[in-house]
């Protein structure tokens, strides 16, 4: 009887979206102000509806109701509970539902803060949101239902997937489709901003606030996601240029330009029909990414469905939203006039620079992407695109990038002449390049030009990134710095930490594949090891050989490493638990491979130097990003506008 | 210069430019295109010179090893040929006899050198190229 009340609910959510995706938009097209009007209890309505649907699906997981196939399919009796709870979205069905759950909570939340806005604008952004919502439902109604009985209930389920029982799965997925997700958001206000014909400064101050917090989910989802797979997929790898990996990634890019591109809109109201591009473009790849993982055209750990109509349904749902939205760009931007212009040497160059090289890189990715599942679709052979040439057409674009975030944020708006430019930063320059070659040399005894490049181009970005907050503390004149330059100084600060932990791990990754036998010890990357031997360890529901290696600097013991092999019960799948050791400046990382016969294991063991940095950048981009969310402008314009608001309803009023 | 002149030769430039990229970037990418093969046309010597991707079943008892060594030898067959495979190094997981598997490397004499062996995260998941290919023999055999 419950998982028909979760039906029931969802197919009552795709009732009030159809409304909310019809009624406010006629009836902001006609001046009806009661059509208008329904466009916020409609929201609400869904959000409680498809609540409710998701609740009654985590109670099956919670209550082992094996009746429902999604459930049977994706737990256990055995399992823990917390995996249980986690494993609602660790299927095709479940993740859909859940991906509607957050774009209701997204709509939610637009429906809140939108007071401040004219009713017309409002009703337009959350008509667009609600045909989104829509689709969705509808694909998971038709094709995706994860509330499909079994009957006979079996008697226990197929549990989960062994490589999703990991603490990092509870939040990659959430944060991800967060972002992703709410990529959605910039999306419907561009649609709405073209549906009025009018766009201004006070459009781009509301809508980059939203878009920073899904940027920012998405950067924290995409580095939990790389973070598992370097800990969890066991062999220490920490990006592959896997499709899927890809299709989140090429949303973050161009979010990230559509990021920079409103911070112009803002300022200066211009880039206009620009920005209105970046946003459908990182919604329209946000959707790409969702056909990918969960069409079955690609083969990875996410894709969990190989149905053609699935595929079909979501490539329909693409070509209608992003084609509707474009054919609505192609009539209307010419309404988006710029209202002032720049030279050469200005911020606004610099940010076109930035716009030009992120799209220049993000369509290198699709391209990779999506050329061997064209080449395969039109029968001309398998093939797959070598991660070489994605490094490379990845780095040509962002190393100018980076070299010119550094000049771009002491950059005037509007224009400036060069030689200030060239004082200002001429220290920077010369400390960088000084420490690009000399720390790698001095460090690692050698280094290739393009590590060298690379650190110091690293360098630059931190130490630029840190100019301006340190001149205001030794000097202490002038209005303090606002949050949002300080977090715009700390995000790129983060990019320059990370672009130092990816040279470094790249070019100085030790790695050894080795055979041992108890007692037997080896030498790795500066560090001794002693293979004591292997025991078995009873998990909850896994069984593993646990290896301990003793791990040694210079005569004295660091640490007593752990990597397992485990076998998982009722999978009977075998995993490899890697033991890692880290501190700020490595990780040390030991994965148990088999056994080799003779009483000998392989093992795999790597020093990874810097990798932190990695994490610890992507950290602080995402912190950075928070930072400027709390900046008093955004709570500002929210106030003044619903000043002006009343005023204009007071004054219609007395009229 | 007249601004228009100027104008026009920037313009030109870019293009220019914007040309050579792209063909680099598209050679560069041909260069990087690793190709799938089954056994039966690494068989009838259509497998290149370069690295490429073998995929097939291993077959069964195939897999055999120097005990201690990390150098292991099992063949790759579509059930119409088979081809013997050579790999030193840590095997994947879900490696497993009369398990559909993809590897990466190149021909040395008859001999296939993996640098890189792929098996993926479910024990019933059958790469789709090997998946393609077995087909194809059965037909074959059909006939």
């Amino acid at each position: 009887m419950i998982p028909e009340i979760g039906q029931f609910a969802l197919a009552l959510a795709l009732c009030l979206a159809l409304i909310q995706a019809t009624l406010p938009l006629l009836g902001a097209a006609r001046g009806r102000a009661d059509w208008m009007a329904l466009a916020r209890p409609a929201a609400a309505g869904q959000f409680v509806f498809v609540a409710i649907a998701f609740g009654v699906l985590e109670y099956g997981f919670l209550t082992d109701d094996f009746s429902i196939e999604f459930v049977a399919l994706h737990s256990n009796s055995a399992l823990p509970a917390f995996y249980k709870f986690t494993a609602a979205w660790g299927g095709h069905e479940g993740s859909m539902l859940f991906w509607i759950a957050v774009l209701a909570v997204w709509t939610l939340a637009v429906a809140a803060f939108s007071r401040s806005q004219p009713d017309e604008f409002a009703s337009r952004v959350l008509g667009v949101l609600g045909i989104v919502s829509a689709g969705i439902i509808a694909f998971a109604l038709l094709t995706s239902n994860p509330f499909v009985r079994l009957t006979p209930a079996p008697f226990d389920g197929n549990d989960l997937n062994p490589l999703l029982q990991d603490p990092g799965m509870i939040f990659h997925p959430p944060m991800l489709y967060l972002g992703y997700v709410g990529m959605s958001v910039p999306f419907a206000f561009a649609v709405a901003a073209l549906l009025t014909g009018r766009l201004d400064k006070n459009w781009a101050k509301w809508t980059r606030p939203w878009t920073v917090a899904a940027w920012v989910f998405l950067t924290i989802g995409i580095t939990l996601g790389s973070w598992w797979a370097y800990y969890e997929l066991g062999w220490g790898g920490w990006w592959f240029w896997d499709p899927v990996e890809n299709s989140s990634f090429m949303p973050w890019l161009m979010a990230t330009a559509l990021l920079h591109s409103l911070a112009v809109t803002e300022r200066r109201g211009i880039f206009k029909s620009w920005t209105v591009l970046l946003a459908i473009g990182a919604f329209s790849l946000s959707l790409l990414g969702t056909f990918l993982t969960r069409s079955g055209v690609i083969i990875s750990v996410h894709a969990f469905a190989s149905d053609p109509t699935r595929g079909l349904f979501i490539l329909a749902i693409l070509g209608l939203i992003c084609g509707g939205a474009l054919l609505l760009y192609a009539v209307r931007a010419r309404y988006l006039e710029a209202e002032g212009g720049f030279k050469l040497v200005s911020r606004e160059a610099a940010l076109m620079a930035n716009n030009i090289l992120l799209v220049i890189a993000t369509g290198a990715v699709l391209w990779g992407t999506l050329n061997p599942l064209i080449i395969d679709a039109l029968g001309l052979g398998k093939i797959s695109v070598g991660v070489p040439w994605f490094n490379m057409m990845f780095l040509l674009p962002m190393l100018p990038l980076a070299v010119l975030l550094g000049v771009g944020m002491h950059t005037a708006w509007r224009q400036m002449s060069v030689p200030p430019l060239l004082y200002r930063l001429r220290w920077l320059a010369a400390i960088a390049a000084v420490a690009g070659v000399g720390l790698p040399l001095a460090v690692f005894g050698a280094a290739s030009v393009l590590t060298m490049a690379a650190v110091a181009i690293g360098i630059w970005v931190c130490a630029s990134a840190l100019l301006d907050p340190v001149r205001k503390l030794i000097s202490r004149t002038g209005a303090p710095l606002t949050r949002a330059h300080l977090g715009m100084c700390l995000a790129h600060f983060g990019v320059g930490i990370f672009m130092l932990g990816a040279t470094v791990v790249s070019s100085y990754n030790f790695e050894l594949d080795t055979s041992a036998r108890p007692g037997d010890r080896i030498e790795a990357g500066g560090y001794e090891f002693v293979f004591r031997g292997l025991r078995t360890v009873n998990g909850a529901n896994f069984v593993a050989d646990e290896g301990e290696l003793e791990m040694r600097k210079n005569g004295e013991l660091v640490a007593v490493l752990t990597p397992q092999k485990r076998v998982y019960r009722v999978q009977q799948s075998p995993m490899t638990e890697a033991a890692i050791n880290t501190n700020l400046a490595r990780d040390i990382f030991v994965a148990l491979g088999e056994p080799l016969g003779d009483n000998a294991w392989s093992l795999r063991i790597q020093v990874k130097p810097l990798i932190g940095f990695l994490w610890l950048g992507s950290a602080l981009m995402a912190l950075g990003g928070l930072l400027t969310l709390t900046d008093r402008r955004y709570r500002l314009v929210r106030q003044e506008q619903a000043a002006t608001n009343t005023a204009a309803q007071s004054t219609i009023g007395a009229a | 210069m007249k601004p228009r002149r100027q104008r026009m030769l920037l313009v030109g430039l870019v293009l220019v430019g914007v040309v050579v990229s792209v063909t680099l970037a598209f050679r560069a990418f041909r260069e990087n295109l690793v190709y799938f093969f089954s056994p039966t046309q690494v068989a009838a010597g259509e497998a290149p010179d370069r690295a490429f991707r073998l995929g097939g079943m291993v077959v069964e008892k195939s897999v055999t090893r120097e005990p201690g060594s990390l150098t292991v030898q099992f063949a790759l067959t579509d059930f119409a040929k088979t081809v013997p495979v050579s790999y030193t190094g840590l095997l994947p997981d879900l490696f497993r006899e009369g398990q559909g598997i993809v590897a990466i490397g190149r021909l040395q004499g008859d001999t296939f050198v993996a640098d890189e062996v792929l098996a993926k995260h479910d024990e019933n998941y059958m790469p789709p190229e090997v998946k393609e290919a077995l087909a194809k023999t059965r037909e074959a055999q059909a006939q």
